[in-house]
């Protein structure tokens, strides 16, 4: 579960006012709002690539507000995918699962080299990306890239996913595809998933519940119909 | 409202023409002075400088002080590049102004100030410590570190500078350390411009003139670089082998220079 409390930030030209909400272990949650509402900037604070001024940020019980980003355990899908250039899809795929935080837990080197292979190959095959596995990213398509991203947030099994308007770089056909695909994906896997957008289509279909995002204040969470 | 339209020579002598014939007039006009020293050169004296032990040592001289100093300059431009590329810090412009003296002092003060440097109390003592640098081969090296880093740091600073942050911030929360993100991620990403700054560096290295004659001297088998010989020589009457000396370092800054566009050098000073 996550929880967000008056979590506040202010720099030249923005502010994030008081955010508060809290996202139930397992749900879809939307964060919806027009560019520049302080969306991208509270994912950022979630992450701990930004140290919010005021507030806290609980993660399963635990207080991570000014725990160090690679201990946090999160999935994060940012909007231009920042995919590691020289690396292939399969090697940006398995890259988390060779930090010390998301390493798999086996008996010697041999067991977690063969796990790390496992856990890439079967992203890889869900995502429909197997074949690409030796690409460089720069030969691959906007909706290839956006699977790879994917893959490698979800294959480190992160507690919760982060997702900054992943299918605003697609056109209609393809980002309906992926939508459809995300939407799979978090039923199979139950991640607990916070999702940016600005498509009202794309809300409707994933979000479990939405928060309203305006001028860097939430001013309003509910079920995606009513609000 | 009259519509003016581009009358014939406007079209004639558009600004895209005007680049052509600038670059071309340039160009040519390289080629001419390259060409000239070709053409006056007696091609027997371009082996024989091979078979003479002076230009030989001078040569290999040449290659090991420079090659010696673009390693440390290099060694030195990276963590410089980084911080001046990514840290917000009081009176970093000034810092960035700095490192940017020597490119623009004329070589032959960088050697003066290292010169007057080793006659200070500090300079001294370092001597004083067993590092001598004046009139001793060591001595070329400095000279050549602290005029070519600059070149180095322009390089890798520009690399630094078009990285997209976004990717080291991914691997963060991917579970590495600032430390192991800049080892396998963002050094890896800029490698190629460490490596042209390091070609770049050297090339500039191998032909420094100026420092040498102050800090160095040019001792036949002692101090003597490639750049040295061609005055040693000019000043005895032996022009043909000058020439020869004026060719080698000709064929090694084009060598250097198209390793330097390979790895993706370009706007070192931006």
């Amino acid at each position: 579960m996550l929880k967000i409390d008056h979590l506040s930030i202010n720099y030249p030209g923005f502010n994030l006012q008081n955010v508060s909400f809290e996202v139930g272990t397992g749900e879809y949650f939307v964060l919806f709002g027009p560019t520049g509402s302080g969306k991208t900037v509270l994912f950022e604070l979630i992450t701990g690539l930004r140290r919010p001024e005021a507030g806290s940020i609980h993660i399963n019980g635990r207080n991570l507000t000014r725990t160090d980003p690679a201990c946090r355990r999160l999935g994060y899908v940012p909007q231009d995918l920042a995919l590691i250039p020289f690396k292939t899809v399969w090697q940006n795929v398995a890259f988390g699962l060779y930090s010390r935080t998301f390493r798999p837990k086996t008996e010697n080197r041999r067991q977690e080299s063969r796990e790390i292979d496992r856990r890439v190959n079967e992203i890889l095959e869900k995502l429909k990306i197997g074949h690409l596995a030796r690409r460089l990213p720069a030969y691959l398509s906007g909706g290839e890239k956006q699977r790879v991203a994917l893959g490698r947030a979800l294959v480190v099994q992160p507690d919760i996913m982060l997702l900054d308007e992943p299918l605003s770089a697609l056109d209609e056909g393809t980002g309906n595809d992926l939508m459809r695909e995300i939407k799979a994906l978090h039923r199979q896997f139950g991640t607990t998933t916070l999702h940016i957008c600005h498509r009202r289509e794309e809300m409707l279909y994933l979000a479990d519940r939405v928060a309203v995002m305006q001028d860097g204040a939430v001013i309003r969470i509910g079920n995606p119909d009513k609000v | 409202m009259a519509i003016l339209k581009p009358n014939r020579i406007n079209r004639l002598f558009s600004f895209n023409h005007f680049a052509v014939i600038a670059l071309v007039l340039f160009v040519g006009s390289l080629g001419l002075l390259l060409g000239a020293v070709v053409s006056y050169l007696d091609y027997r004296a371009f082996p024989a400088i091979f078979r003479n032990p002076d230009i030989m040592f001078a040569l290999r001289l040449s290659l090991w002080t420079a090659s010696v100093s673009a390693v440390l300059a290099v060694m030195v431009a990276v963590p410089v590049g980084y911080v001046l590329s990514r840290f917000k810090f009081p009176g970093r412009s000034l810092f960035d102004a700095v490192v940017d003296i020597p490119i623009v002092l004329p070589p032959v003060v960088m050697g003066l100030c290292l010169l007057v440097f080793f006659r200070t109390p500090p300079g001294q003592a370092i001597e004083g410590a067993g590092f001598r640098f004046v009139y001793r081969q060591a001595g070329i090296v400095l000279a050549q570190f602290f005029t070519i880093t600059p070149y180095a740091i322009r390089t890798v600073k520009a690399a630094f500078d078009h990285l997209d942050p976004r990717v080291e911030m991914v691997a963060r929360t991917l579970g590495y350390t600032p430390g192991r993100v800049f080892w396998r991620v963002t050094l890896p990403m800029v490698r190629n411009s460490i490596i042209a700054g390091g070609v770049i560096a050297w090339a500039v290295a191998i032909g420094l003139f100026g420092p040498m004659m102050v800090l160095v001297g040019t001792t036949r088998q002692r101090t003597e670089v490639l750049a040295t010989s061609i005055y040693l020589e000019l000043s005895v009457g032996r022009v043909q082998t000058a020439l020869a000396i004026a060719l080698l370092m000709i064929v090694i800054a084009m060598g250097a220079l198209t390793l330097f566009k390979k790895f993706g050098g370009g706007g070192f000073l931006s």
